[in-house]
C-alpha cells in the first residue's frame, strides 16, 4: 500500500482545519461578551407598564386631581388593508391626504408591523363613533391611557402639569429610567413630588421575532416586574377657599396666599391670571399650551411664589418689631407727624396730617403713618450701638431675613423666588462706597419700598410668623404621603420643624398684634369685617415702576388664636384697602366660618366681576386679536362704595408732588418688579419724595408692561 | 454469495460509523425542532401530519434508513458495475434540469417529482462522481502517476461542477474540489496542493492589500530568492527563468485573474460576500455578470446580515449555552435559513462552546474513523471511494461551519446529516452506506 502516509497527512489537514474552527468558536463564545448583548437587543422587547399616578387630596379628602382613561386610536399599518377611509376621515375630520400622511408617520416611527398612534386622546364623541365603526377599520384599535383630570378646575399653578418628556429632561434624569414617550410632572407639585406620584413602573419582557412581532413572554415572565401605583399626597388645601381666591382674582393680575400658621400648611394659593388645569390634559393641551405661553399676562407664571412686589406699608409691623426688640422705641413712642417727613432734607409725604395720628405705635400702625416708620427705620440703621450705618443696616437686614423675607422659604414647589432685601454691597455700589451713605439714602426701605421686594408667599409667611409670636413652619402643601417611608419622612421633616424661632419677646409681638388689630377696628381696614372673628391686618399701597400702585393686604385671624394668615396682592389696582383688603377678608371668612354670609356673597359676585387688568395688557389683547380675553366688565367706583357701605379710607389721597410731576422711571422686565433702582418721585402716594441728588437718574418714559 | 449476505451484513459492517450516523441524524432532528419550536403549537399533532420541518425530517430519516438497509443488502459488485453508467445518467439528469428545472431560491437545479418533493441531481451526482472516480483509478490500465490520468480524472470531476455553476449552485460546485483528497491519496503530486494553496493565499492577499504594495512584495520575494541562490542559478539559467515565470504568473493573477474572477465569473452577491468576509465593500457596478442577469438578488437584507446574525447566535451561547429552546436568536428567527445551511447556529446558541466542541469532536472522530476504514481496504476502488466520501463530508462540514462562524464566505452548503432537507440527507446516507457495504467486503478486491 504505497502512499499510506498520505492518509496521515490528510488527517493532519482535517485536524488543522477543525482546530481553526474551534479557535474561532473560542473567540466567539468565550471571549466575546458583545454577542449576548446583541442577541438581547435583537430579541427582547421591554414593555413598560405604567402605574396610575398618585392623587392629591385637599384637607377634606377631596381629590384636587385624579386619573381618567383617555383613548388613543392606534394602527398597525400592515394590517390596515381595506380600511373604510372615507368613514374614518369624516369621523376624525381629516382629508385623505392627511390620512396617508399620518400613516407614513406611523410607519416611519414604529415600522409596519408595530402599532403606532394614529390619533391620540379621542374625545368622547369621536370615541363612540370609532367604536361603532371599528369593524370597518381593520388594523385599527383603541388603547387606553391614563390622563389627569381636575374635578374642581382649580389650583392649576400649584398642581402643575404632566407632559411628555423631552430630550433635555432625559439627559437631566438619565439615571431614573425615563424613556422617550414617558410622561412626567413638569411644574408644580407634579414635578416636586414626581418620584412619589409616579410610582414604580413595571417592565414586561417579550420575545420578539425578526419582524418585530411578539412571540410571547420572555422566560415565562420571570424577569418581569409589576407596576406599583403612585402614592397619594394629602395637603391642607381647601378647595373651596382656593376656588374663592381664584374667583376673586379673576380679571385682575395678582395673587393670594393663605397659610395655616399653626402648621405652615398652605390653605390656598392663587395666581391670576390663571388657567383651567383641564385645558392642559389630553387633546386640549395641544390647543392650549401655545396660547398660554404667548399670553403677555403670563397665565402660567405662579405669581404667588415668583412675583416680586414691594411690600409697601405691609412691612411696617416688621419695622416696628425690630425697633422694639432693639429697644429703640417703646409702645408709647410717638412721632409728631404733620403730613411730611423732613428729617432727611427733601420732605416725604404722609397721608395724615391731623395731630396725634402717630401718637403711639398702635395709632401709627392703624393709621399707617409714613413719617413714624421712616423715623423708626432711621433709628434702627443709625443705632449708636452699631457705630455706623453699614453695621446698623446689616443688623436690620438680619432681622428682616429672619422674618422670612429676601430668602427662599423652601416651599415644596419648584422655582420659588427669593425676592429681594438689598445687600449693603448694592448700596456701596450705588453711592460710591460704604462711607458715603446713611439711613437717609435708603429711607423708604422703612415703608417697604426702595429695593425691597417680597413674594406674596413671603408676606403670608411673615404674617404667620407674627401670628405665632416668633416662629413659623416652612410653608408647604403636602402634609403627609400615603404609606410614608423613610425618604418621605426626611423630605417632610423640614415642614414639621419650627423655623426662625426668634428671641424677640412675646410681648413685643402682642404690641404689634394690637396695632394690627387697630388697623381693622379704626384704621385703614376698618370697613373690612370677618363675621364672628376679630382679626389683625395691615394694608399696603405700593409704588412700583409699572404704573398704578399695587394693592396689598396682609392679615391673620382670629386675633387670639390665629388659624389663617393671608397675603393678597392685586397689581396696579390702587389702594390696598380697596381691592386686596376685601379679598383677604372674604378668604378668612370662608375658611373660618366655612361659609359666607349673604352680604359677603354679594361682595364676592361684585369683586369677581371687577376688571382691573392694566390697560397695557388689554391693548396687547386687542393688538393680537385676542379680544375674547377681554372682560366686558368695567367697575364703577360709586357702585362699589355703595356695596361697601363705607367711606373710602383715604390712605393715600393724592397730592401734588413738588417736583417733576412728569418724571417716570425705567421699565425693566414685563410684570416682574425689579429692584427699584433709586426711589424716584412719582406723582403721588405714601413716599413721594426722594433725595434730590438722585432724581435725575432713571428718568424715562414708562411704556407698556 | 446471496446466502451469505445476512451473515456479512452483521459481521462486516462498521458499527461505530452506524452509531455515529444515528447520533448525527438525531442531533439534526433535534436542531430542526429547536429552530421551529413555538410554544403555541401542538407538537404531537404536527408530527403525524408531517407539517413541520422537523417531522418531515423524521420521515426523511426513516426513508433513509430503509434505503440504507437496502444498500447494505446489495452486492458490492453492483457499485463497480454501475459506476460508469450511473455517472453518465447523473450528468444526463443534470442536463435535464435545464429543461425540466424548477426555480427554488434562485437556483434552477431542482426537478420536481411526485408528492411535492423535489430532486436535486447535482446532489446525487456527487455519489456518481465518487463511484466513477473510484472506478477510473482502480482500473488496472490507469497509472495515476501520469498527468494524463490526472487530467481525465479532473475533467470527470469538473464536468458536474461546471454544470452546477451553470445552475447557480456555487456551493455544490465547490464540493467537487473535495475529490482532491482521494486524488492526492492515490498519487497526485503534492506540488499541486502547494500550488493551489499558494494560489489561495495570493487571492486573499490580492483582496487584502493594495495592488501596488502586493506587486512590490512579490518582486521583493522573487528578488530575494534569486539573490540567495545566485550561485545555483549561475549554473542553471533556466531556473532563473522559472522564478521569473512564477513571478509573472503571480503578477498576472493579482492584476488580471482575480479582478476577472470577481467581476466576470462570480455574481455580484458572491463577490460582495467574499469582500465582506475581510471587511471590505465590493462595488457591484464593476460586476459584468450580474449586470446581465440582475434582478435575482434584489431587495434582500445586506449581505453580511446572515453572518452577523449567525455570529450573534453562536456567540450569545457563551460557554454553557443559553439552554435547550431558550435561544432568543433561534426563537426570534433572526438567522435566515437556520434550519438548513445555518443549523449549526441553533446548536451553538443553545449549548454554547461545550456543545459545539463536543459536536465537532464527534465529527472529527467520525472522519478519522472513515479514514481508518479507507486505509484498511484491499481494493483501490473501495479506498478511492472512501477517500471521496471523507473529502465530501469534510468539505461540507468545514465550509458550512466556517461560514457560520465567519471564517468563510456564505455559500449554500448543508451540514451533513444535520441540516434539514431530504435530498441532502439521502445523498449523505447513500454515500456513507455504499462505503459501509464496500467496507463489509474489504477483503475482496473489487474492480
Amino acid at each position: 500500500m504505497y502512499n499510506s502516509n498520505r492518509g496521515r497527512i490528510i488527517q493532519i489537514i482535517i485536524g488543522v482545519i477543525f482546530s481553526l474552527i474551534i479557535l474561532q468558536l473560542v473567540s466567539l463564545q468565550i471571549f466575546s461578551s458583545k454577542y449576548v448583548l446583541a442577541a438581547n437587543n435583537n430579541a427582547i422587547f421591554r414593555k413598560i407598564i405604567y402605574p396610575d399616578r398618585g392623587i392629591i387630596f385637599d384637607r377634606k379628602k377631596r381629590a384636587l386631581l385624579e386619573n381618567t382613561i383617555s383613548y388613543d386610536l392606534v394602527v398597525i399599518p400592515n394590517e390596515a388593508k381595506g380600511v373604510d377611509t372615507a368613514t374614518l376621515c369624516s369621523i376624525l375630520n381629516i382629508d385623505k391626504e392627511e390620512y396617508s400622511k399620518r400613516m407614513i408617520e406611523v410607519i416611519v416611527k414604529n415600522s409596519r408591523v408595530k402599532s403606532g398612534i394614529f390619533e391620540p386622546f379621542l374625545s368622547t364623541e369621536v370615541y363612540a363613533q370609532i367604536t361603532e365603526n371599528l369593524y370597518r377599520l381593520p388594523g385599527f384599535s383603541l388603547t387606553e391611557r391614563s390622563i389627569r383630570n381636575y374635578p374642581y378646575n382649580t389650583a392649576a399653578h400649584v398642581l402643575g402639569y404632566v407632559a411628555e418628556v423631552d430630550v433635555k429632561f432625559l439627559e437631566k434624569h438619565a439615571e431614573e429610567g425615563y424613556e422617550m414617550g414617558d410622561y412626567a410632572g413638569m411644574t408644580g407639585l407634579e414635578k416636586q413630588y414626581e418620584s412619589i406620584l409616579m410610582g414604580q413602573r413595571g417592565v414586561k419582557r417579550y420575545l420578539r421575532d425578526n419582524k418585530g412581532k411578539i412571540q410571547g413572554a420572555f422566560e415565562k415572565g420571570q424577569f418581569d416586574t409589576a407596576a406599583i401605583a403612585g402614592r397619594n399626597l394629602y395637603t391642607s388645601m381647601d378647595v373651596e377657599v382656593q376656588q374663592l381666591a381664584e374667583k376673586l382674582l379673576q380679571h385682575k393680575i395678582g395673587s393670594a396666599v393663605a397659610i395655616n400658621p399653626k402648621t405652615g400648611s398652605i390653605i390656598a394659593m392663587a395666581s391670576s391670571p390663571g388657567y383651567n388645569p383641564n385645558l392642559l390634559t389630553g387633546n386640549q393641551r395641544r390647543k392650549t399650551i401655545g396660547r398660554l405661553l404667548t399670553d403677555t399676562a403670563r397665565p402660567i407664571y405662579n405669581r404667588a411664589i415668583k412675583g416680586q412686589y414691594p411690600p409697601g406699608s405691609t412691612f411696617k409691623p416688621m419695622g416696628a418689631l425690630i425697633a422694639l426688640d432693639e429697644g429703640l422705641i417703646t409702645p408709647s413712642f410717638g412721632y409728631n407727624c404733620f403730613g411730611l417727613y423732613t428729617a432727611c432734607g427733601d420732605p416725604r409725604k404722609c397721608e395724615h396730617h391731623n395731630a396725634g395720628h402717630a401718637a403711639n405705635l398702635q395709632l401709627a400702625l392703624a393709621n399707617s403713618c409714613n413719617s413714624y416708620f421712616l423715623q423708626v427705620f432711621r433709628m434702627a440703621i443709625d443705632n449708636p450701638k452699631y457705630h455706623n450705618a453699614k453695621l446698623g443696616y446689616l443688623k436690620w437686614k438680619e432681622y428682616v431675613n429672619g422674618f422670612g423675607l429676601g430668602r427662599k422659604l423652601g416651599i415644596d414647589l419648584p422655582s420659588e423666588n427669593r425676592a429681594s432685601i438689598p445687600d449693603t454691597a448694592q448700596y456701596n455700589k450705588d453711592f460710591g462706597g460704604a462711607k458715603f451713605w446713611n439711613s437717609c439714602y435708603m429711607l423708604t426701605l422703612g415703608i417697604g419700598q426702595d429695593r425691597m421686594t417680597a413674594t406674596p408667599l413671603q408676606l403670608a409667611n411673615a404674617m404667620a410668623f407674627i401670628a405665632n409670636q416668633g416662629y413659623y413652619y416652612t410653608p408647604h402643601f403636602v402634609d403627609s404621603v400615603e404609606e410614608e417611608d423613610e425618604t418621605d419622612k426626611e423630605v417632610l421633616a423640614k415642614f414639621r420643624t419650627k423655623q426662625a424661632v426668634t428671641k424677640i419677646p412675646k410681648e413685643y409681638f402682642d404690641i404689634i398684634k394690637e396695632g394690627m388689630y387697630g388697623v381693622t377696628v379704626f384704621g385703614t381696614a376698618a370697613f373690612i369685617k370677618v363675621p364672628g372673628h376679630e382679626f389683625c391686618a395691615k394694608t399696603g399701597t405700593a409704588q412700583n415702576p409699572h404704573g398704578k400702585n399695587h394693592s396689598l393686604f396682609v392679615c391673620f385671624a382670629p386675633k387670639d388664636n390665629p388659624k389663617i394668615a393671608v397675603a393678597v396682592v392685586v397689581e396696579n389696582a390702587g389702594f390696598g384697602a380697596t381691592w386686596a383688603g376685601p379679598i383677604g377678608g372674604l378668604l378668612m371668612e370662608k375658611y373660618l366660618n366655612d361659609t359666607l354670609t349673604k352680604e359677603s356673597k354679594t361682595k364676592v359676585d361684585y369683586l369677581s366681576n371687577v376688571d382691573l387688568m392694566p390697560a397695557a395688557i388689554k391693548d396687547w389683547y386687542i393688538r393680537n386679536n385676542k379680544t375674547e380675553m377681554l372682560t366686558p366688565h368695567n367697575y364703577n367706583n360709586d357702585e362699589l362704595s355703595d356695596i361697601w357701605d363705607m367711606e373710602m379710607v383715604s390712605e393715600t389721597a393724592p397730592i401734588q408732588p413738588k417736583i417733576d410731576t412728569l418724571s417716570k422711571i425705567d421699565t425693566f422686565q414685563k410684570n416682574k418688579v425689579p429692584p427699584a433702582p433709586i426711589p424716584v418721585p412719582q406723582k403721588n402716594k405714601e413716599n413721594a419724595l426722594t433725595p434730590s441728588h438722585k432724581k435725575k437718574k432713571h428718568i424715562s418714559k414708562q411704556n407698556d408692561i | 454469495m446471496t446466502s451469505n449476505t445476512n451473515h456479512d451484513f452483521s459481521k462486516g459492517t462498521d458499527l461505530a460509523v452506524i452509531v455515529l450516523y444515528l447520533i448525527m441524524v438525531a442531533i439534526g432532528v433535534l436542531c430542526i425542532f429547536m429552530v421551529e419550536y413555538n410554544p403555541s403549537l401542538n407538537w404531537s399533532g404536527t408530527i403525524l401530519m408531517a407539517k413541520t420541518n422537523f417531522s418531515k425530517q423524521i420521515y426523511f430519516s426513516i426513508f433513509c434508513a430503509v434505503v440504507a438497509i437496502f444498500i447494505l443488502l446489495l452486492d458490492s459488485k453492483v457499485f463497480t458495475a454501475f459506476a460508469n453508467i450511473s455517472y453518465a445518467a447523473g450528468i444526463l439528469l443534470m442536463l435535464a434540469t435545464f429543461v425540466l428545472g424548477k426555480n427554488i431560491n434562485g437556483s434552477k437545479s431542482w426537478i420536481p417529482i411526485a408528492g411535492g418533493f423535489n430532486l436535486q441531481p447535482a446532489e446525487l451526482c456527487k455519489i456518481f462522481t465518487a463511484l466513477f472516480l473510484a472506478k477510473f483509478i482502480s482500473k488496472p490500465e490507469t497509472d495515476f502517476k501520469k498527468l494524463k490520468s490526472h487530467l481525465i480524472a479532473g475533467a470527470a470531476i469538473a464536468l458536474p461542477a461546471v454544470l452546477s455553476i451553470m445552475q447557480h449552485e456555487m456551493g455544490l460546485a465547490l464540493v467537487y474540489s473535495a475529490f482532491i483528497f482521494a486524488m492526492y491519496r492515490e498519487g497526485l503530486p503534492p506540488v499541486i496542493l502547494v500550488v493551489l494553496l499558494s494560489f489561495a493565499i495570493l487571492v486573499i492577499a490580492t483582496l487584502l492589500l493594495e495592488p501596488s504594495v502586493l506587486a512590490i512584495i512579490l518582486t521583493a520575494i522573487a528578488g530575494l530568492f534569486i539573490f540567495s541562490m545566485i550561485k545555483k542559478f549561475k549554473k542553471n539559467k533556466n531556473k532563473i527563468l522559472l522564478v521569473i515565470g512564477i513571478w509573472g504568473i503571480c503578477f498576472g493573477t493579482v492584476r488580471f485573474a482575480v479582478p476577472y474572477i470577481f467581476n466576470h465569473v462570480f455574481e455580484c452577491y458572491q463577490s460582495t460576500r467574499i469582500y465582506s468576509m475581510i471587511g471590505k465593500e465590493y462595488d457591484c457596478s464593476q460586476n459584468k455578470k450580474s449586470a446581465s442577469s440582475s434582478g435575482e438578488h434584489h431587495g434582500k437584507k445586506p449581505d453580511d446580515y446572515n453572518v452577523k446574525q449567525s455570529k450573534i447566535a453562536i456567540g450569545s451561547g457563551g460557554f454553557w449555552g443559553r439552554g435547550f429552546l431558550k435561544g432568543t436568536q433561534t426563537r426570534g428567527k433572526y438567522v435566515p435559513e437556520q434550519h438548513t445551511d445555518f443549523i449549526f447556529t441553533s446548536l451553538g446558541e443553545a449549548f454554547g462552546f461545550v456543545g459545539t466542541f463536543v459536536f465537532l469532536a464527534l465529527y472529527l472522530f467520525f472522519l478519522f474513523r472513515l479514514i481508518r476504514i479507507a486505509e484498511r481496504q484491499r481494493s483501490v476502488f473501495s479506498r478511492v471511494y472512501a477517500y471521496s466520501v471523507v473529502g465530501i463530508f469534510f468539505f461540507h462540514i468545514a465550509v458550512n461551519i466556517s461560514m457560520t462562524v465567519g471564517l468563510f464566505p456564505v455559500v449554500g452548503i448543508p451540514l451533513p446529516l444535520i441540516s434539514y432537507g431530504g435530498s441532502s440527507l439521502l445523498t449523505f446516507t447513500v454515500l456513507l452506506f455504499i462505503l459501509l457495504r464496500l467496507d463489509a467486503d474489504r477483503q475482496m478486491v473489487l474492480r
